[in-house]
């Protein structure tokens, strides 16, 4: 039998030199990297050591307390679908802090991406980004997250829908808007056909709604129904209304998003009516657990020791005490925080569940735990 | 030196339990006023030293690619040279005390920094952080008092082999990253130890101190000369590295001495160490166990602000860049305490500690009692002491200190 070997193909003989040439160029700059050292020059470049981050080319004042925040993301930015979020991280006061905001711009021709935050009494980061960021300045960024999105339009159907939002919750619905009605004459078109949308909009007042002309705009354009309602004057927004303002509401695809009373209110509705709600929540909805808190021992690398009261997550815990932590989503989701309890007890925060680790009965090398929702009950030891 | 409580005056005899305890109070509030303003322009300060450290590391590294050029050779090789005890002191060093940990950047932190520098981070971080920091000058204790070769207080007993620690002594600056890197790893004990008895931790250490040696000398002894070699500057670069390595090895040796060495500055036996040492005590110790170096502010920046060694001995996690603001409000501290703040340029310190050295290669009070007149005689009873059998060389100590000690009282009467 004869075999014959394929010669190498030029990319891969391309590939192979750039490879060996990598190898080189760190082994003259160790224990640096080559692309610790690009990060010096271009921040943004694709294969960043820092990770992917992104320049702020603009912020826009939307409201008083609201701000639009135009990014440039790093090369390595994989897009986004309309309604995603995307976790930032800024350095406030020095101290880097990562939050999540939806995206505002539907995949833009300037390949920018854009998010707009309501700067929260007490809210470190947002009162950062809407009353002290710059444009130059850089911040953390990491992929697009979430499944918020509306079906994609599929011709001979006209999609039937109902936006509810409340406050800062019009941002991820925006990105899908002006995705939708904000490109060209055709698309527009294309978009009027393929979907019919109400959108219901609570804020505290006129003044105080982001995006508002923007959104009146499109109601005036015809391409949406717009209800808007001002608690100041109207009062919170009710199921009931909701009845009254949208009597075909059975027969849309409903999307959500805003404080976590009104979610809870409209999946408990939903729920009782056997329709399907979409929603989107930033924050964990919290229950109230009797705090215990305790030492927090990091057994691994770390090693240190973190006292805690109950109602702190263990994340926020160690990272205020300086211990460098993984995290992600830090509501619960994405499982980009867990670390082994190697014995211990810790509470979720958002169910009051307790999760026990005995060194001997549970699994050696100890129980996963999110950090980022569970506050110690007791002492616990984590490897890490 | 003598360890404190061996001392005919105590320096902290008029301190009651409660002064120290009080001591310490305020010392804690100076912390706790830095924890409360440490900020975005700390944060831009240590970004901006990392950012000049690696353009002045790369630009020098291009510079030596034409090294056979001699000006080209001089200005690569001290710029490489600076950039390396940069990295080493104000960075490395402080990085690794985790003194930047509480900006949650995970490039600059003390859990994922590496250093350019012949010791691994861990064994750092292990032998300085926790070994040293935690028993300054505790003798038998803290390695760094002499780095178990070297005879550096009264109490340790002298032998011959000690005539020739000043030699170690520049050897040892002049190679110190590997000195180093030997002493994080407890060299001498370990090999001491049959082979077969080594823990598995040593081995592992050792393992991993091996393989960082051999990727920092391919890197400044092979690839970066042979990078340089298509302009025929391979030796002169290969030369400039190993130059920029004893400027590093040797600066960062002298500026270590100068932190605990110099004359007067104490030491302490571990017996008078209470097993639970209050955090006055604690503060106490590094107070009397380190000596500041006095200069400009490039001088501090050069040290890594280890010529703040007492402020960076009592609060080893703050910023370094906040170091300089807090002396006079720890030297006003040690005022009102009537402690002695240990203080003076650099050159007297490196004397002073070079001083210290030569005088414990000799036997106690053989300095002391030396001048120009009985030089013969002095060297005839060292060559005697040097030859003679433990026994013999024992008494001829105890002479030697009662005739220091007679000279001592003499001279005091004199006065």
């Amino acid at each position: 039998m004869s075999t014959t070997t394929a010669a190498p193909s030029a990319a891969a003989r391309t590939g192979r030199l750039r490879t060996g040439l990598r190898s080189l160029l760190d082994a003259a700059v160790t224990p640096l990297s080559v692309d610790d050292l690009l990060d010096h020059f271009a921040p943004l470049r694709p294969g960043a050591a820092v990770g992917l981050q992104g320049r702020i080319v603009e912020v826009q004042q939307e409201t008083a307390d609201a701000a639009t925040l135009v990014i440039k993301p790093g090369r390595d930015w994989a897009g986004h679908i309309p309604g995603q979020y995307v976790r930032v991280g800024v350095d406030v006061d020095g101290v880097r802090l990562w939050r999540t905001y939806s995206l505002t711009h539907g995949p833009r021709r300037d390949g920018h991406i854009s998010i707009t935050v309501k700067a929260i009494p007490d809210g470190a980061v947002s009162q950062y980004l809407v009353h002290r960021a710059r444009a130059g300045q850089m911040v953390q960024l990491a992929q697009a997250e979430g499944d918020f999105v509306l079906a994609p339009a599929q011709p001979g159907t006209r999609h039937r829908l109902l936006l509810v939002t409340a406050g800062s919750g019009i941002t991820p619905v925006i990105g899908m808007l002006r995705n939708l009605y904000s490109r060209n004459e055709d698309s527009d078109n294309l978009a009027r056909a393929a979907y019919d949308i109400v959108l219901v909009h609570s804020a505290m007042a006129r003044d105080e709604v982001i995006f508002g002309a923007e959104l009146r705009a499109h109601a005036d354009a015809g391409r949406l129904r717009l209800i808007e309602r001002h608690t100041d004057t109207d009062g919170l927004l009710t199921t009931a209304d909701l009845e009254a303002e949208v009597p075909d509401l059975a027969e849309r695809t409903a999307y959500a998003c805003g404080p976590a009373g009104l979610l809870d209110t409209l999946e408990a509705y939903y729920d009782e009516r056997r329709l399907t709600l979409h929603t989107e929540r930033f924050r964990p909805a919290v229950v109230d657990v009797d705090a215990e808190g305790g030492t927090l021992t990091f057994a691994g690398a770390s090693a240190t020791t973190v006292e805690t009261d109950g109602s702190v997550p263990i994340l926020d815990a160690a990272e205020s005490a300086g211990v460098l932590m993984p995290s992600g989503c830090r509501m619960g989701i994405c499982m980009g925080c867990v670390l082994p309890m190697k014995s211990g007890a810790v509470r979720d925060l958002r169910t009051g569940e307790l999760t026990v680790a005995v060194p001997g009965e549970t699994h050696p090398d100890g129980v996963k735990i999110q950090t980022c929702i569970s506050a110690a009950a007791g002492d616990c030891t984590l490897d890490h | 030196m003598t360890t404190i409580t061996n001392k005919a005056q105590n320096p902290t005899a008029h301190l009651s339990p409660e002064d120290i305890e009080a001591l310490g109070a305020e010392l804690d509030a100076i912390r706790a006023e830095v924890l409360e303003a440490r900020g975005e322009k700390d944060a831009a300060y240590i970004r901006r030293v990392v950012d000049v450290q690696r353009k002045l590391e790369l630009g020098s590294r291009a510079v030596l690619l034409v090294s056979v050029f001699p000006p080209a050779w001089l200005l690569g090789t001290a710029g490489l040279s600076i950039a390396k005890i940069l990295e080493n002191m104000e960075i490395g060093h402080n990085v690794m005390h985790g003194q930047w940990d509480w900006m949650r950047d995970p490039k600059i932190h003390s859990t994922t920094w590496e250093w350019d520098n012949a010791s691994t981070a861990d064994g750092w971080k292990h032998s300085h952080n926790e070994i040293h920091h935690t028993y300054t000058n505790i003798v038998g204790k803290d390695n760094d008092l002499g780095y178990g070769i070297m005879r550096v207080d009264e109490e340790q007993r002298w032998y011959p082999l000690y005539l020739a620690q000043p030699l170690w002594n520049f050897i040892n600056a002049c190679f110190f990253e590997y000195g180093i890197a030997a002493y994080d790893l407890e060299l001498g004990r370990n090999l001491r130890t049959p082979k077969e008895k080594r823990s598995e931790e040593f081995k592992r250490n050792l393992k991993n101190t091996l393989r960082k040696i051999r990727k920092q000398a391919t890197k400044d002894y092979v690839v970066n000369p042979v990078l340089a070699a298509p302009t025929g500057s391979f030796l002169p670069a290969l030369a400039a590295n190993f130059t920029a390595n004893l400027v590093r090895n040797i600066w960062s040796h002298s500026v270590i001495m100068c932190g605990h060495f110099p004359e007067g500055v104490e030491t302490f036996e571990l017996k008078s160490i209470p097993d639970k040492e209050t955090r006055g005590e604690w503060y106490l110790r590094q107070m009397l166990g380190s000596a500041n170096i006095s200069g400009s502010k490039l001088m501090h920046i050069m040290t890594g602000n280890l010529s703040h060694q007492i402020e960076h001995h009592l609060f080893p996690d703050l910023p370094s860049s906040r170091y300089a603001e807090i002396a006079p409000k720890v030297q006003a501290v040690f005022e009102k305490y009537d402690l002695n703040y240990h203080s003076a340029p650099l050159v007297q310190q490196v004397g002073s500690a070079w001083h210290r050295v030569i005088r414990l290669s000799l036997p106690n009070g053989w300095l002391a009692t030396t001048n120009a007149k009985n030089l013969p005689s002095q060297l005839k009873l060292l060559y005697a002491m040097t030859t003679a059998d433990k026994r013999k060389r024992r008494v001829m100590q105890r002479l030697l200190e009662s005739a220091a000690a007679k000279q001592e009282k003499e001279q005091a009467l004199a006065a």
